[in-house]
């Protein structure tokens, strides 16, 4: 199964793309992991991860289909 | 009422059946408080003031530099070392001479945000760092107030509506429901740091406008409850929606004093951390020590290394076991904490203070090795006196 991630703000520049698609990965804790893992970079940084339009609960199950939204807080004015 | 003049200058609002007479009334009435007079501020500003909010507060303590000129719409070159806040009132009070301008010159901190923020009923958030969200934030929860919250980077930017109360008098999500903790330092940049298109607050700040005339008015789907992402380069505008999340929201201080209080610099990091470790010197433990002073010295350096200083023997916790060894460390008398050099003392520290809430600490500065260098002289002193 393939999940297509946008990466907004800082995230998009820390990984070098504002999209890309992760296999493999059926939840949220299984999708954060693997992330951090191809990008160690982005431990670093803070995020929420939304899947289909809504903010993640703990461990959230990941469907094929999914859009997921990773997001930064962003403090510029 | 409207006057005649306001008929005539709010025509095409009074033409809207969704504002109309009662709608254009409400924004003659409503008062909105906007925190920042930079990149969002100034058409925040603009565009509430050309649309007729009746009393509009302006909270800005920075001067117009000449970079900002390239987004900041509402100064000129000839504005460039004067004071944005006051710039904002004398140019927005020439657009729309029929409302009042507060401006406020300084900067918002935990001890005046209550008190302006009891003058306004929306607060708009157009601030340039992650301590003043936070403040304002919280401020807003506390008071019940809805704020109006838009944030940008480089070609992206967020607008939400926080705190917002629905018509059955339920608050909406807080920011901090949304991202409960700051960012680390290292991690939280500004436009100064890393740019920003100067179209972008453009953007952004007029969607937090249109947004506070649709709540003063009463119409329209407010941006409570969701998150909007724009994305000017790939040109997408995305939702996502957030839940009030009670936890975040008990987490903010519950009551004036809690808030006045609160240290929001050093909540985000943004406050040099070396500030906060109190220190000693060799020589001033030394007197300590002399006096018979009644401290504890906390030897954090791993079991078996050397050098062992007798004089410094009293608690020995390595670093990585202080957890583990919290009822140890005294809290009533002073605490001095010592390792080889000075730095894992300080990271020991930190880590006391800001996890177990520790206000006794001093760091031993130089540690151990300079320690050794002051006794040594001393001990050469006493020799020549001696001799």
């Amino acid at each position: 199964m393939s999940i297509s991630i946008k990466l907004f703000g800082v995230l998009a520049d820390v990984v070098g793309k504002s999209q890309i698609d992760i296999h493999d990965v059926n939840n949220t804790t299984t999708l954060k992991a693997k992330m951090l893992k191809d990008f160690p970079k982005l431990k670093n940084y803070q995020f929420v991860i939304a899947v289909s339009k809504q903010i993640a609960k703990e461990n959230q199950a990941l469907n094929a289909g999914d859009v997921v939204v990773l997001l930064p807080p962003f403090a510029g004015g | 009422m409207l006057t005649a003049k306001e008929i005539a200058r709010y025509n095409r609002h009074l033409l809207l059946p969704e504002i109309g007479m009662k709608g254009q009334e409400k924004l003659k009435n409503s008062s909105v408080l906007v925190i920042g007079a930079g990149g969002l501020g100034c058409p925040v500003l603009m565009y509430l003031t050309a649309a007729g909010v009746g009393k509009i507060g302006i909270v800005d303590f920075d001067m117009v530099d000449e970079s900002n000129l390239q987004r900041q719409v509402l100064y000129d070159s000839i504005d460039i070392g004067k004071s944005k806040s006051e710039v904002a009132k004398h140019k927005l009070s020439k657009q729309n001479p029929l409302i009042e301008i507060e401006s406020i010159n300084s900067k918002l901190t935990t001890q005046n945000a209550l008190e302006i923020f009891s003058g306004y009923t929306i607060i708009v958030d157009g601030t340039d760092n992650f301590s003043t969200r936070y403040m304002v934030n919280d401020a807003c929860a506390l008071l019940g107030k809805t704020l109006v919250s838009g944030s940008i980077f480089k070609f992206q930017g967020q607008v939400s509506v926080f705190n917002f109360q629905n018509q059955k008098n339920e608050f909406g999500p807080t920011y901090r429901c949304l991202f409960p903790s700051p960012p680390s330092t290292e991690s939280s940049t500004s436009c100064s740091e890393i740019g920003v298109i100067g179209v972008l607050p453009g953007i952004i700040g007029t969607l937090m406008a249109n947004e506070v005339v649709k709540i003063i008015v009463g119409i329209g789907e407010i941006l409570s409850g969701k998150i909007l992402l724009v994305d000017s380069l790939a040109m997408n505008f995305h939702t996502v929606e957030i839940e009030r999340n009670s936890e975040a929201v008990k987490s903010t201080p519950q009551n004036a004093e809690a808030f006045r209080r609160m240290d929001y610099d050093y909540f985000c990091g943004t406050k040099n951390n070396k500030l906060l470790v109190r220190e000693i010197s060799p020589e001033k433990l030394f007197a300590m020590i002399s006096s018979k002073e009644n401290i504890q010295l906390l030897d954090v350096r791993e079991p078996n290394e050397l050098p062992e200083v007798s004089e410094l023997n009293d608690l020995k916790v390595p670093i990585g076991e202080i957890e583990k060894h919290i009822e140890k460390i005294e809290r009533d008398r002073k605490v001095i904490v010592i390792c080889r050099s000075g730095n894992r003392s300080r990271k020991a520290i930190e880590l006391l203070s800001e996890k177990f809430d520790f206000q006794n600490l001093y760091n031993l500065k130089g540690g151990v090795t300079e320690w050794i260098k002051h006794s040594a002289k001393n001990k050469k002193h006493e020799r020549k006196e001696k001799t």
